[in-house]
């Protein structure tokens, strides 16, 4: 069986310093690809590569067995990508930015779908106020919760998802992803490594390690 | 998306189809990017408020300052609205972008299944409709001030009708290449004032040659020209300083 996504010897630099080299990751579908690494370890850079925001300095990401980098648009609409930020607009109440969220995905949903999906979350009887009187784990939810409308899109990328969540949000992430794996989908994600599953979905770890020999890049560059 | 081997299972294949069998369509995303905006405008005023009053309070501070001469504010009347304008329109360019980075929706955009140029346009539209358009809409009132005629005066408004969208997309530009910069504000005037010269040249010089008599279709021509190809190239080259700044 053909992996769904792909990582080919992955490098990454961030100014002057060489974050990670030679990563590599075959994922089939189905299953959930868990990085890990100390902090500063180039986690988010990684995830925010996989989902085409950043380019590799070396190496390439496939997706069914097609570079990324050619789908664009076509990647987009099968890709939900949550990162540090809850994406969420203060002034606008959780159920409009849950609209205009998915439907920029090109995974447009109606106002029942998206109450339903905020109830799920928690938020019920909240949809309408302005995010900004959310609390910090509320907003998480908020914006959590186009996972639960995110059936389409076969590529979850979720950075810390489980930060700031309570145990009963927890446990629905879980069901989430776990459903999403069920589903054929795949999902990566980073988090902190003391969280306890209900359930260990079918899982690929990376950890990511900085290369010690080479702390400066020029030597890499020019080898 | 169509080059799945015949060795794949029935999960890959589901992978590849996407769900609702069709693509979204280009203007129902930035449909929902104007939307969006249009509200966060509209639920904070605040901003939209502050540079159409910094923009009265300037053009009014000239008359104050010059003295009554009615020749002599005829003659500075279009030149003062439209240099207004410029530094008005400026002060609401700094947040295009910089509320999106901040909140991780400049990063969704990106990810939008709609071209990002096409999405950029759409938030340029509304920094247009919310700024550029209410300066237009103002600019007669304030032109009394100057004692400007009032066939002069509908020159000026057609003049600021045609020229200010090009603040807003020529400003993108800027507001892209500066975002996540520290202290952008300054930056983004210093990269985007020199770039509005023409405009402002064509656009206060339309009110001059129309009032010496030698009509002013050639400056709304010009002017109207430069809107059509800013349209065409300045969402493309904003999408691209984007993708640059979020790397």
């Amino acid at each position: 069986m053909s992996p769904a996504l792909e990582l080919r010897t992955l490098r990454c630099v961030r100014g002057e310093r060489l974050l990670f080299d030679g990563v590599s990751a075959l994922v089939p579908a189905g299953q959930m690809l868990r990085v890990l690494g100390a902090n500063g370890s180039g986690k988010t850079s990684l995830l925010r590569m996989i989902c085409g925001l950043a380019r590799p300095t070396r190496g390439e990401i496939l997706w069914l067995g097609q570079p990324i980098a050619e789908l664009r648009e076509d990647f987009n609409t099968r890709l939900i990508y949550l990162g540090h930020a809850p994406a969420l607009k203060d002034e606008l109440s959780a159920l409009e930015n849950l609209r205009a969220s998915s439907g920029l995905a090109g995974q447009p949903c109606s106002t029942e779908d998206a109450a339903t999906a905020l109830a799920q979350a928690g938020l019920r009887g909240r949809e309408h106020l302005p995010t900004r009187l959310l609390s910090q784990g509320q907003r998480k939810r908020a914006s959590l919760a186009r996972l639960a409308l995110g059936a389409a899109a076969s590529l979850w990328v979720l950075d810390e998802p489980f930060n700031a969540l309570d145990d009963a949000a927890c446990s629905w992430l879980q069901g989430l992803i776990g459903a999403q794996l069920g589903r054929g989908g795949v999902v990566v994600l980073t988090s902190h490594q003391g969280l306890v599953w209900e359930a260990t979905p079918p899982q690929v770890t990376l950890t990511l390690r900085a290369p010690e020999a080479t702390p400066k890049v020029q030597a890499t560059i020019a080898g | 998306m169509s080059t799945t081997g015949s060795e794949n299972t029935m999960s890959e294949g589901r992978l590849a189809t996407p769900l609702r069998g069709e693509t979204p369509g280009l203007l129902q995303g930035m449909r929902h990017v104007f939307a969006r905006d249009l509200r966060v405008v509209l639920r904070r005023r605040a901003d939209a408020t502050a540079a159409l009053m910094f923009f009265i309070i300037v053009v009014s501070l000239f008359p104050l300052g010059v003295g009554p001469e009615p020749q002599l504010l005829r003659t500075m009347a279009a030149g003062v609205v439209w240099v207004a304008a410029l530094l008005a329109s400026m002060l609401s360019l700094t947040r295009l972008f910089t509320d999106d980075h901040h909140d991780g929706t400049l990063e969704q955009l990106l990810l939008a299944a709609t071209p990002l140029p096409l999405l950029v346009l759409a938030k340029m539209a509304v920094h247009w409709l919310t700024s550029g358009l209410l300066l237009a809409l103002i600019s007669p009132l304030l032109a009394l001030q100057f004692d400007l005629s009032p066939r002069a005066t509908a020159v000026l408004v057609g003049s600021l009708v045609l020229g200010t969208p090009l603040l807003s997309l020529i400003g993108g530009i800027g507001a892209a290449l500066t975002v996540g910069v520290r202290g952008a504000g300054v930056l983004l005037s210093l990269l985007v004032l020199p770039l509005v010269v023409p405009v402002l040249i064509f656009g206060a010089g339309a009110v001059a040659a129309s009032e010496g008599g030698f009509g002013f279709s050639a400056h709304f021509s010009l002017l109207g020209a430069m809107l059509v190809l800013a349209l065409f190239l300045a969402p493309l080259a904003t999408a691209a300083a984007l993708r640059i700044a979020m790397e």
